[in-house]
């Protein structure tokens, strides 16, 4: 099998961190050879599969020796869970530096070292929230990650975000070969968050390709710093990222995303009646004058 | 070859313009120009100036950095001021202006050196702030008889958003010296010509006032500063003189063979005498409206621009400094007129065209009228719109005018017009004289100098008929005049 390389994407705090450990956990179960590459200077993309409170990251060890140059790739390189590879890029103290650039440097430096070999089957970019700036599509760019996903909840800002980044895939999609693989709805219990994200999914031309539940299990195994598959194997959270695995791995279905106008989403959101319609009437007025 | 007339440079404008797409086309003619001295409203219309160079052509200017180090900060010679960021800026521009200065270098003196952070990926992934402050430390440990330092931006720092202000301000605390932080990171603005605004703004918030500041002298009613000579081959030292012959007291020096006391001085000088109009008239401005100081422009390029600067120089000063500015011009007098003699039939009706920076489009315009030559063709790497309007004044009728010009259009003008002498930079040096056109380089005086003030004129007057007399312009021929040969010999 070919290497498949993924992104995941989404707001910040959505769970794309968790989402993605406790699914490269259930795909190492099934006996594929996993790395995750962390692209986000909180460097907290590993920690459930390594069981630790942060990596050691390539940008502060290259720091430390002086230059990625003088890195070894087992400096870097970390072993987990069902021998997943845990990688993280690392970064500066939010407020100085540059993040982005850290991201770019880490993975240049992967590639060199040959981190990428034959036998992995998947390698899985945890990104940042907000794609800020070029450093952050990164994991996008040319010979990188083919196919993303995005995490997202029925929440008005998620979606929101959602369709912000499938905007920055287009980008992308246009000049390369990276494709929208599909929405991956991290509940939040909203009501009908099911229909609403197979709906928004549709609209961007994809589908959502699994609905995660919320469910206590996961919050009791990240206490532990451990996936829920680690953690509790015989939960039924743990059969749902199981289920998401599978699904991913027989996933076909990359497009090239339909981002929706402004106006459109609002309209989706109001068939939901997340968003309520605006009443042209109250733009502008001041408290007392829309009581007069 | 005699001069093109207005109509006839109108055309070559035009012909110019023709092999570029629409959009540039339209973007170039507004950059070119042919000089109308009728004086009607249509030729008191400047050339558009100070705006982004187009992208494919090939501009001469350079960056904001390179204004403020390279130019305002730089020769101040008693600080040290780190190009702060990759080592490039600063070592490919080190030392490489000529400003020269008295002292030991490496010890109180340290304009030819330089002092770099150096920054590697990781300063630029997780800033440079320590390194920063780390390596001011180091630099008063290894330097202590430096007076302050600048830190000058290269365009990384304003990319990662670096404190540069917070660390100045820690570290000048912590070194008991001024630490000047500046914000002049390459890509602000169009050309250099920010870089310079920007190091004036530093200067005007950094420097003025610091309590203890100042070279100790008591204010006396003839205190002058000199402002914008960047002493290239010893300028300053052969302007300096000339005021101080005539009674002034040139307090301070910007900023060629400057020091930071003398800029502490300037506030309490009686007048500022303004040479590089362009990189110090913000600071010139400044001193007017908060310290009432005026200011005047001045011109030491050849006797006739020398003899008018002295006498308007003078004029802010009672009858003693009068009489010192005539006494001045007189003993001069027989000097030059023994150099005009000597190289003025060798260079008479000799055509010039220049393209420089700064004030020297405008100002060698007399000097090289002194030796009976011509400027043809004339513009600014940086230029704004009051540099053309005083340029209209220096230059005859139907002289080309061209703002932030191409090689493309450089090349093209000089084939046609046919100067005698082009000046210009070192980049365009060997282009035109291996097109068989003599060169002067005239950002460093081709190494040579001064070439202000009296002794100034005479190596200049010297330089131009070294260069225009060489005899080896006769062993080569250049391309038109090899037609022109064939031409008449098939006449014959």
């Amino acid at each position: 099998m070919a290497l498949r390389q993924a992104a995941i994407y989404g707001k910040g705090g959505i769970g794309k961190s968790t989402t993605t450990q406790n699914l490269v956990a259930a795909l190492a179960e099934m006996g594929k050879k996993v790395m995750i590459v962390g692209c986000d200077p909180k460097a907290d993309s590993t920690r459930l599969i390594l069981h630790s409170k942060a990596q050691t990251t390539v940008m502060h060890l290259a720091a430390e020796a002086g230059s990625v140059e003088d890195l070894e790739l087992e400096d870097v390189m970390a072993m987990g869970y069902a021998d997943i590879k845990c990688v993280e890029s690392g970064g500066p103290e939010p407020g100085v530096g540059c993040a982005g650039r850290g991201v770019i440097t880490a993975i240049n430096f992967l590639e060199e070292e040959g981190a990428y070999d034959e036998e992995l089957d998947f390698v899985f970019y945890d990104v940042l929230g907000d794609v800020v700036c070029g450093g952050f599509a990164m994991p996008i760019r040319e010979n990188k990650a083919q196919e993303i996903y995005i995490v997202v909840s029925g929440e008005m800002m998620a979606m929101y975000a959602a369709n912000n980044i499938a905007k920055g895939i287009v980008k992308y999609a246009s000049s390369g070969s990276v494709r929208l693989a599909g929405l991956i709805c991290n509940s939040r219990n909203t009501d009908r968050e099911d229909e609403l994200i197979e709906a928004l999914a549709n609209r961007l031309g994809t589908t959502m390709i699994h609905f995660v539940p919320r469910d206590n299990a996961v919050q009791h195994a990240e206490i532990r710093r451990m996936t829920c598959i680690e953690y509790d194997p015989k939960a039924n959270q743990s059969d749902e990222y199981r289920a998401l695995a599978r699904k991913l791995v027989d996933n076909k279905n990359f497009v090239v995303p339909t981002p929706l106008e402004m106006e459109d989403l609002e309209e989706l959101l109001m068939e939901f009646g997340i968003l309520e319609e605006d009443d042209e009437t109250i733009i502008g007025k001041k408290a007392d004058e829309v009581v007069a | 070859m005699s001069k093109l007339s207005k109509d006839e440079a109108r055309a070559l404008i035009q012909e110019v313009l023709e092999v570029y797409p629409e959009k540039a086309k339209e973007d170039r003619a507004k950059h070119l120009a042919v000089n109308d001295a009728s004086g009607n409203e249509e030729s008191q219309k400047c050339v558009t100036s100070n705006r982004k160079s187009l992208p494919g052509v090939m501009t001469i200017r350079g960056c904001a950095y390179a204004g403020s180090k390279g130019v305002v900060w730089g020769p101040i010679k008693d600080m040290i001021h780190v190009s702060h960021g990759p080592v490039g800026c600063g070592q490919y521009s080190r030392a490489g202006r000529r400003n020269y200065y008295v002292g030991t270098t490496g010890v109180d003196s340290f304009g030819t050196m330089n002092f770099t952070s150096d920054f590697q990926e990781k300063d630029i992934v997780f800033g440079g702030d320590k390194k920063l402050a780390k390596l001011i430390g180091e630099i008063d440990q290894l330097f202590p008889l430096n007076r302050g330092v600048s830190v000058q931006s290269e365009c990384p720092i304003g990319l990662i958003g670096d404190d540069i202000e917070a660390v100045s301000k820690a570290s000048s605390k912590e070194i008991s010296k001024p630490v000047i932080p500046v914000r002049c990171e390459g890509f602000r603005g169009v050309s250099q010509s920010l870089g310079h605004h920007i190091a004036n703004d530093a200067i005007r918030d950094h420097v003025f006032d610091r309590e203890g500041g100042g070279n100790g002298v008591e204010p006396g009613q003839y205190d002058v500063a000199i402002l914008g000579d960047y002493n290239i081959g010893g300028d300053a030292w052969s302007s300096r003189i000339l005021l101080e012959e005539m009674g002034l007291r040139v307090v301070a020096q910007w900023s060629g063979d400057g020091t930071l006391a003398e800029m502490e001085q300037t506030p309490k000088v009686k007048l500022n005498l303004l040479h590089c109009y362009r990189s110090m008239n913000y600071i010139s401005r400044h001193m007017e409206e908060k310290y009432g100081i005026p200011w005047v422009e001045y011109n030491f390029f050849g006797p006739t621009k020398i003899a008018e600067s002295l006498r308007k120089i003078a004029s802010y000063f009672d009858d003693s400094i009068k009489a010192g500015a005539e006494k001045v011009i007189a003993k001069y007098q027989a000097m030059m007129d023994e150099v005009i003699a000597k190289y003025k039939p060798r260079l008479e009706g000799k055509k010039v065209m220049l393209y420089v920076g700064g004030l020297r489009p405008r100002h060698v315009i007399g000097a090289y009228e002194d030796l009976g030559m011509e400027v043809v063709g004339t513009g600014y790497e940086f230029g704004h719109k009051d540099d053309y309007e005083r340029t209209n004044e220096d230059v005859k009728n139907a002289t080309l005018i061209y703002d932030d010009v191409t090689g493309f259009e450089f090349e093209e003008f000089v084939k046609r017009v046919k100067p005698d002498l082009v000046g210009s930079g070192v980049k365009e040096k060997y282009i035109f004289q291996k097109m068989g056109v003599p060169f002067r380089q005239m950002h460093s005086w081709d190494y040579s100098g001064p070439y202000h003030g009296y002794d100034g004129f005479a190596i200049f007057a010297k330089d131009m008929d070294m260069t225009l007399n060489n005899p080896c312009w006769s062993q080569m021929t250049p391309p038109w005049k090899a037609s022109d040969e064939a031409d008449s010999k098939a006449v014959a």
